[in-house]
């Protein structure tokens, strides 16, 4: 395993080479189209550079791990606000996830519905491209738009483009408080009608999922502000809603967040954004809402199917009248080798991602055809 | 400022590009008669001027395509314009461009509360895309001081912000799809109602691309439930120091204003002579309002203000009512208006982070007396994104020319402390030949390698955004 330390030794090994490389963090994301070069990891370039915390910005190197930068914003009372994934247990990996490997899959959790995505919070990159050069775009500050954004198209780029050394990021105040809306025995539809309601109202939800039959809509904030909108959600939403506050609400975002359902199941796991409204149509449309679970309003939904290219196909078959992407988190690696685990492009949105491609990384050297 | 020579195969060829354009748009879409195309020779950046070949008015993306085929066939640039509100000088044509002007297509596509999206022609204005939804209680929440004129096609174009933008993030964060036409006039369906990139995230590059990458036709545009209510409070402070530490301690507190709004005292007094807002005679002022219910507003600024005492504020205004909260913005809203009265003024735009903001103030007015130039700041002070205010006499000679070289040095030490050189205006032609500060020359070829793609010509807005040394080999080409 190559394993440089600093982003001038990186910069060093990649001019000039022409050998595939196989692109880590902390290597617990093993997600797309089977690799089979030489494992080059950024987790070695690790430190956090600069955190100002009157400022809401923080700047660290792609290899720090994200429990050291959780840990460090947490002393002031401040967090990612886009609620990165822990994606473990889900795929049955170890080892730490770091700031480099979130960032390259745009990793977000169920807050993003409210907040923005991880690219949303991600202020400026450093990176090495395909031809060993040191570059960077973005900075340090809230609003940026200085040249093209290359931040936006870094993050979710899953190491395609260029092997990230430094990201910046906007981080935000933890709130004092949160409360989770609960109610149970909710189908799909029932459960999405109840979270768009609850989305339309003016109340700030910064959660919106259903999960086991059971709907969960979770409000932050100051004491007497999360008491009133509690109040006021629960009439919006009617009868039978429970409220829970504090660490047994955010335990059953972390259940969301990180897929815990679907940690001890067998199958392959798909995870598909599509409109919010729509969710519970394409459960219904596939037959496999017993093996679903919604976030996001609805919009974002994770399938446990059998891990074969057929289910592969029904699922993309099932998508494309309605618009939006399927990836395959969890999959076997002769699945993923088969069946695209990215959802395949248009022809000309093809063309120009791959001549993006071509630009960045032309002797195709940074995880070829990761992402189909 | 310098711009391309333009190609003199091109206006010798005027007449026949005309007549081609006429054949696949309608008659009154192409506009060619010069006393109607000065319309079309600057933006709000107005010192510099250049009228183009023509102009085109399509009325949908099919009439966008055709117009593009022609002129990427003919070898003809073309620049797209929406409303003209650039004060970077992003929609300035050239002699030899077409201006591709989306004026005309301002229809709402589709409305979807349910699902809290809006898709709208991107002509419309940004301020009616909010009046589209705002009697169903929604809003779109991007809000340049711009929006009752500016487009969204800009919007998206300049990747703008507005003052709301601590809170909702800006135009990048709230788009979810784009209908776009590339020169050779492709058309591109990149995103939807759905959240995020299923492959490389296309639209985050095009956002912000000045322009240069294709004609955006359409947008789909995330919409929000409208708050409860909101109110500012307005305080007062004898030293931008204290102002600046009051809004990192407000910002750290864990209560997250809508907007912070700062003017110091040379614009507080130009305000106060011209729109008579009530505002205190202090060095610097700040506005924070927060929203929610009536209830909710109470707690956040109960917060605030326990914050705000700490810093012995000259003054502390709440305001008691909708009539008061309207005065209290009524300064910040008219600070360009009162400064342009007194004045010619460059409005600059670049971004620091927040804890050097009294720092960089002291230089400024120390370099403004060394250029002899005033200058009054007000800006956005949550995201450190600054608009000094520099005024000079546009009818002396040379007084423009001073005004930029003093510009210059802002935005230089803008970069220098850690920021940027725009935060929501755009590179345009502007700042296109400070992009050497901010950016090393593979920073920049990698930047200019997205356009190759995208236009591999360099026919689209190619005077733009890069200096012109750094593309003079792709234009070239
Ligand atoms: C008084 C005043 C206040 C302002 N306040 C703010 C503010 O608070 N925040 C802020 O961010 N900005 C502000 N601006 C700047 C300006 O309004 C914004 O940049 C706005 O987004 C420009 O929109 P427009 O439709 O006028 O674009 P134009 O000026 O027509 O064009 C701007 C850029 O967009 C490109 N473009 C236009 N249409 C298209 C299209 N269809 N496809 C692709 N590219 C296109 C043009 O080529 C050009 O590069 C202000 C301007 C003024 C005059």
């Amino acid at each position: 395993m190559l394993q440089p330390t600093s982003e001038a030794d990186l910069a060093a090994l990649i001019a000039g080479r022409t050998a595939p490389l196989q692109i880590q963090g902390g290597g617990t994301r093993d997600v797309g189209t089977p690799q089979k070069g030489e494992v080059l990891s950024s987790a070695a370039i690790s430190g956090i550079v600069d955190y100002e915390p009157g400022a809401l910005t923080l700047v660290v190197k792609a290899g720090t791990p994200l429990s050291e930068v959780s840990a460090t914003l947490a002393k002031e009372g401040q967090r990612l606000a886009f609620e990165p994934a822990d994606w473990r247990a889900l795929l049955g990996t170890s080892g730490e996830p770091t700031v480099g490997g979130m960032v390259a899959a745009n990793i977000s959790g169920p807050r993003r519905v409210a907040v923005g995505a991880c690219r949303d919070f991600l202020l400026g990159v450093r990176f090495v491209d395909g031809r060993g050069r040191i570059l960077k775009n973005g900075g340090r500050v809230m609003k940026n738009v200085t040249g093209y954004d290359l931040v936006k198209l870094m993050a979710g780029s899953w190491g395609s483009l260029g092997v990230l050394t430094e990201a910046s990021f906007k981080v935000l105040a933890k709130p004092a408080t949160e409360v989770t809306l609960v109610k149970s025995g909710l189908s799909a539809a029932d459960g999405v009608t109840a979270l768009t309601a609850a989305l339309g109202t003016p109340f700030d939800v910064t959660g919106a999922a259903w999960i086991n039959g059971e709907a969960r809509v979770r409000i932050e904030g100051l004491p007497g502000s999360v008491a009133y909108r509690r109040d006021a959600l629960a009439k919006t939403l009617g009868a039978g809603w429970e409220a829970v506050a504090d660490d047994t609400s955010a335990a059953l975002w972390q259940e969301v967040r990180d897929v815990t359902p679907f940690t001890t199941r067998e199958g392959a796991v798909w995870r598909v954004s599509v409109k919010p409204t729509d969710g519970p149509k394409l459960l219904a449309a596939l037959g496999e809402e017993k093996n679903a679970l919604l976030d996001w309003g609805g919009g974002l939904v994770w399938l446990c199917l059998p891990e074969t290219a057929e289910a592969s196909t029904r699922l993309r078959m099932a998508i494309a009248p309605l618009g939006g992407h399927a990836t395959l988190i969890r999959g076997s690696e002769a699945l993923r080798a088969e069946v695209p685990v990215f959802q395949p492009e248009p022809a000309p949105v093809a063309a120009i991602t791959a001549a993006i491609r071509r630009e960045f990384d032309p002797n195709a050297i940074f995880n070829p055809g990761i992402m189909g | 400022m310098q711009m391309p020579e333009p190609n003199a195969n091109v206006l010798a060829r005027k007449a026949e590009i005309v007549a081609r354009l006429r054949e696949v748009l309608p008659k009154s879409a192409v506009i060619d008669d010069p006393a109607e195309t000065r319309a079309y020779e600057c933006d709000a950046l107005s010192a510099y001027r250049c009228a183009p070949l023509c102009a085109v008015l399509p009325a949908n993306t099919a009439e966008v395509a055709a117009a593009l085929k022609v002129c990427h066939a003919m070898g003809v640039p073309v620049v797209p314009r929406g409303a003209g509100t650039s004060l970077a000088g992003g929609s300035m044509p050239t002699a030899d461009a077409v201006i591709l002007g989306v004026a005309r297509m301002n229809d709402v596509l589709e409305v979807d509360y349910a699902n809290r999206f809006i898709r709208v022609q991107s002509g419309r204005t940004n301020l009616s895309v909010t009046g589209a939804v705002e009697t169903d209680g929604f809003f779109y929440a991007p809000d340049p001081s711009s929006q009752l004129a500016c487009a969204i096609a800009g919007n998206v174009a300049m990747n703008s912000g507005g003052a709301h933008c601590l809170k909702y993030g800006v135009t990048t964060n709230n788009l979810l799809g784009v209908t776009m036409v590339t020169m050779d006039g492709s058309i591109l369906e990149i995103g939807g109602a759905h959240l995020d990139a299923g492959g490389l995230d296309l639209l985050g590059v095009i956002c912000g691309s000045e322009g240069q990458l294709g004609v955006v036709t359409e947008a789909t545009l995330r919409i929000l439930p409208k708050p409860e209510g909101a109110r500012p409070v307005l305080m007062g402070f004898d030293a931008n120091e204290v102002a600046g530490a009051c809004v990192s301690a407000i910002i750290k507190a864990g209560v997250l204003p809508v907007a912070i709004e700062f003017m110091d005292r040379p614009c507080i007094r130009a305000t106060e002579a011209f729109a008579k807002a009530g505002y205190p005679d202090c060095e610097a002022l700040l506005i924070v309002e927060v929203e929610g219910s009536e209830a909710e507003i109470a707690e956040q600024l109960g917060l605030i203000l326990e914050i705000a005492r700490t810093f012995n504020p000259v003054e502390l205004r709440e305001a008691a009512d909708e009539d008061q909260a309207k005065r209290i913005w009524l300064g910040r809203k008219s600070a360009f208006g009162a400064m342009g009265q007194i004045n010619d003024y460059m409005c600059l735009d670049g971004t620091i982070p927040v804890s050097q903001l009294p720092y960089v103030l002291r230089r400024i007015s120390e370099m403004s007396k060394d250029f002899g130039l005033d200058v009054g700041n007000v800006f956005h002070a949550g995201d450190g994104n600054m608009h000094p205010l520099i005024l000079y006499n546009a009818n002396k000679p040379g007084d423009l020319e001073l005004c930029e070289r003093f510009g210059a040095e802002i935005l230089k030490l803008c970069v220098e402390v850690g920021g940027c050189l725009t935060g929501e205006h755009g590179v345009g032609i502007e700042k296109r030949d400070l992009m050497t500060v901010q950016f090393a020359p593979d920073d920049l070829d990698i930047q200019m390698r997205i356009k190759d793609v995208f236009d591999p010509k360099w026919l689209l807005n190619a005077a733009k955004v890069f200096p012109l040394a750094a593309s003079e080999p792709r234009r070239a080409a």
